[in-house]
């Protein structure tokens, strides 16, 4: 982990987080990351086997509602902000393959 | 007489006693706006309309003799992060311009019930990320002190917009220091209410575990009288504590810390803090100890590691939550160049790219990388083991005291542009707000002074266990009356005047824009 991280590092997470970074934003990023990187690394300095993970600051249990029926958005509020709208559905781009 | 220069509570008692009516309370606020804002830059969006309608409803109401909400006819600025139905919403962001929201957040729901008439939604760093509303994709708020400074971050419209009288109060939201660093730099309150304590339905979420809406005011007993209105149990937010709001109001009424045990953290002051920053608060704590308090030095050495466990978890939480701008449902959707025929994931990808601003792109990456198999052990988990650390110190802290205090923030407000290329030496900002969102306690930034060498103003931040809310009113407003007794006015009086017929035209022009 303190290898830093590299300029094929940025691009795949840019990849996988489905932003298409420019070789400009790239180039930028990179040592920016490493930066930032290098310093929260330290959280393992004192991070010791033995201590409990928090994930949330206040304890919860499960939260359940009765099971009833509460007015929800009507299809036009639902469709009111969407950037493209097809017999009162969102129209979306293919999600297969050129032919599919 | 105008009564933009009134505290909410003073405008809320001649409303009550019929000396003014809210409608011209609200006209007098939307003047302000038009004379002010062109150069600010606090309001992405106004309603003059609507608050208006609003106004005049609680007019006549109240003169049909209604038993109306103590703060009903006040006006009220909200960050634009919070969903408001009918006033577009963008939380900053390119990727949600012109977005109009179909629901209410419920803070909004709980606004509007009450009768407060919305102003507008204030500006903001791009989905609340940044110290200094910058990251705004809409231009940067200036700071109504120095308009070459920043209001800080990321609720900076807010702040502003409280601290130059275009709103008794806002709304605002805070991560890891969101409205008490904006109230420190700009000379005014905020405060950040225990997790949990103000429902989270409808905020435009960065880092759900540590979100949290509160007050941004210009008086202690203002933030009380919104937080008590804002808080309590939510149905619809599963992290919404089911418990009565801890007595706030009350708690800022009684101001009195004689007998208190105050515990002063070491981690939180000295180096890296301003010499003026310092003096203020040094003469603060000397107030504290005239007016019968104790101060005790408390140590929590796991503060050091808050800010790194905070660029892990919040970078987390929000690469996650932000999946959800994907151009399918609501905001921008950008076709990718030179492609016939894109798929949704290339639009996905070249709408993101358009629609995020660095700081954004900056954060989900981070966010990705933590979370990624073969790293989430190093970073993530180390990340939450040190959030328990910090909780500890917390814990440990508040068995010998009944609260902290710290400066707000190191340092007064910067000049624009002066840490934009050094995203870390930004993110120090919050080295002293962070440690309270990383263990869901409650927090109160409140002015003390300016300092000798820039004449700027510096922030006193209280920190209380969860669920004692109160103790922070009641020490805040302890400390407010001292220090306004001893300048003999609040300290906002010290700051510039703004505003001329020449600026006015800017705001004017956002009725209704995006």
């Amino acid at each position: 982990m303190s290898d830093g991280i590299s300029r094929a590092d940025v691009a795949h997470l840019a990849n996988l987080a489905r932003i298409d970074l420019t070789d400009a934003e790239l180039d930028r990023l990179t040592p920016e990351l490493t930066v930032i990187l290098e310093s929260v690394a330290q959280v393992a300095e004192v991070a010791d086997a033995d201590v409990p993970p928090t994930s949330h600051a206040v304890p919860l249990a499960n939260v359940f509602r009765e099971d009833v029926v509460t007015p929800g958005l009507t299809p036009e509020q639902a469709l009111a902000g969407a950037p493209a709208v097809e017999q009162q559905r969102f129209a979306v781009p293919r999600i297969l393959g050129e032919e599919a | 007489m105008s009564t933009i220069r009134l505290s909410a509570a003073e405008i809320a008692a001649r409303l009550a006693a019929g000396d003014v009516s809210s409608a011209d309370v609200t006209q007098e606020h939307l003047d302000r706006i038009a004379e002010v804002d062109g150069d600010l830059n606090a309001f992405l969006a106004l309603d003059a309309e609507g608050a208006l309608a609003t106004a005049r409803d609680v007019d006549a109401r109240r003169a049909a003799g209604e038993t109306l909400h103590p703060l009903a006819g006040v006006p009220i600025a909200v960050k634009d992060v919070v969903a408001t139905e009918g006033i577009a919403t963008t939380a900053g962001s390119k990727i949600l311009e012109g977005w109009v929201p179909p629901y209410d957040a419920f803070l909004t729901r709980r606004l509007r019930a009450a009768g407060l008439p919305i102003l507008g939604k204030t500006n903001m760093d791009e989905f609340a990320m940044g110290s200094s509303t910058e990251h705004s994709a809409y231009g940067p708020t200036r700071n109504p002190w120095d308009r070459d400074r920043i209001p800080g971050g990321s609720g900076g419209g807010s702040a502003a917009a409280v601290g130059a009288y275009e709103a008794p109060l806002a709304i605002g939201t805070d991560t890891g220091g969101s409205i008490r660093q904006p109230a420190a730099v700009t000379g005014t309150v905020g405060v950040k209410p225990t997790y949990g304590g103000v429902s989270r339905y409808g905020l435009i979420a960065m880092a759900s575990s540590l979100d949290q809406a509160g007050p941004v005011t210009r008086t202690v007993l203002d933030a009380a009288l919104l937080h008590e209105l804002i808080g309590g149990h939510d149905p619809l937010d599963s992290t919404s504590i089911d418990a009565p709001v801890p007595p706030v109001v009350e708690a800022a009424r009684r101001a009195d810390v004689s007998g208190m045990r105050i515990g002063i953290v070491t981690e939180l002051n000295g180096e890296g803090y301003q010499p003026g920053v310092r003096a203020r608060f040094d003469e603060a704590v000397a107030l504290l100890t005239k007016a019968g308090a104790e101060i005790v030095e408390v140590s929590c050495p796991s503060f050091a590691y808050a800010l790194s466990t905070y660029y892990l978890v919040m970078p987390a939480e929000a690469s996650s939550n932000l999946a959800r701008f994907d151009a399918m449902r609501y905001g921008l959707r950008v076709a990718p160049a030179g492609v016939p025929s894109p798929s949704a994931e290339q639009v996905m990808s070249a709408t993101r790219e358009a629609g995020f601003g660095d700081e954004v792109k900056r954060r989900i990456i981070i966010g990705t990388y933590a979370l990624s198999s073969g790293y989430y052990d190093a970073y993530y988990g180390s990340a939450q083991k040190v959030r328990t650390l910090i909780a500890r110190d917390f814990e440990a802290a508040f068995g010998s005291v009944d609260v902290l205090i710290s400066p707000t923030s190191p340092t007064t407000a910067f000049p624009l542009g002066s840490k934009l290329d050094d995203p870390m030496s930004m993110y120090l900002q919050d080295v002293a707000t962070i440690p309270a969102n990383l263990a869901g306690i409650p927090g109160l930034s409140l002015p003390v002074g300016v300092t000798d060498e820039d004449g700027l103003p510096v922030g006193l931040q209280v920190l209380a266990p969860a669920m004692a809310d109160d103790r922070l009113y009641n020490v805040g407003a302890a400390l407010e009356r001292l220090l306004v007794e001893q300048w003999g006015g609040p300290l906002l009086s010290r700051a510039p005047e703004l505003g001329t017929a020449a600026t006015s035209r800017a705001a004017s022009s956002k009725e209704g824009k995006a």
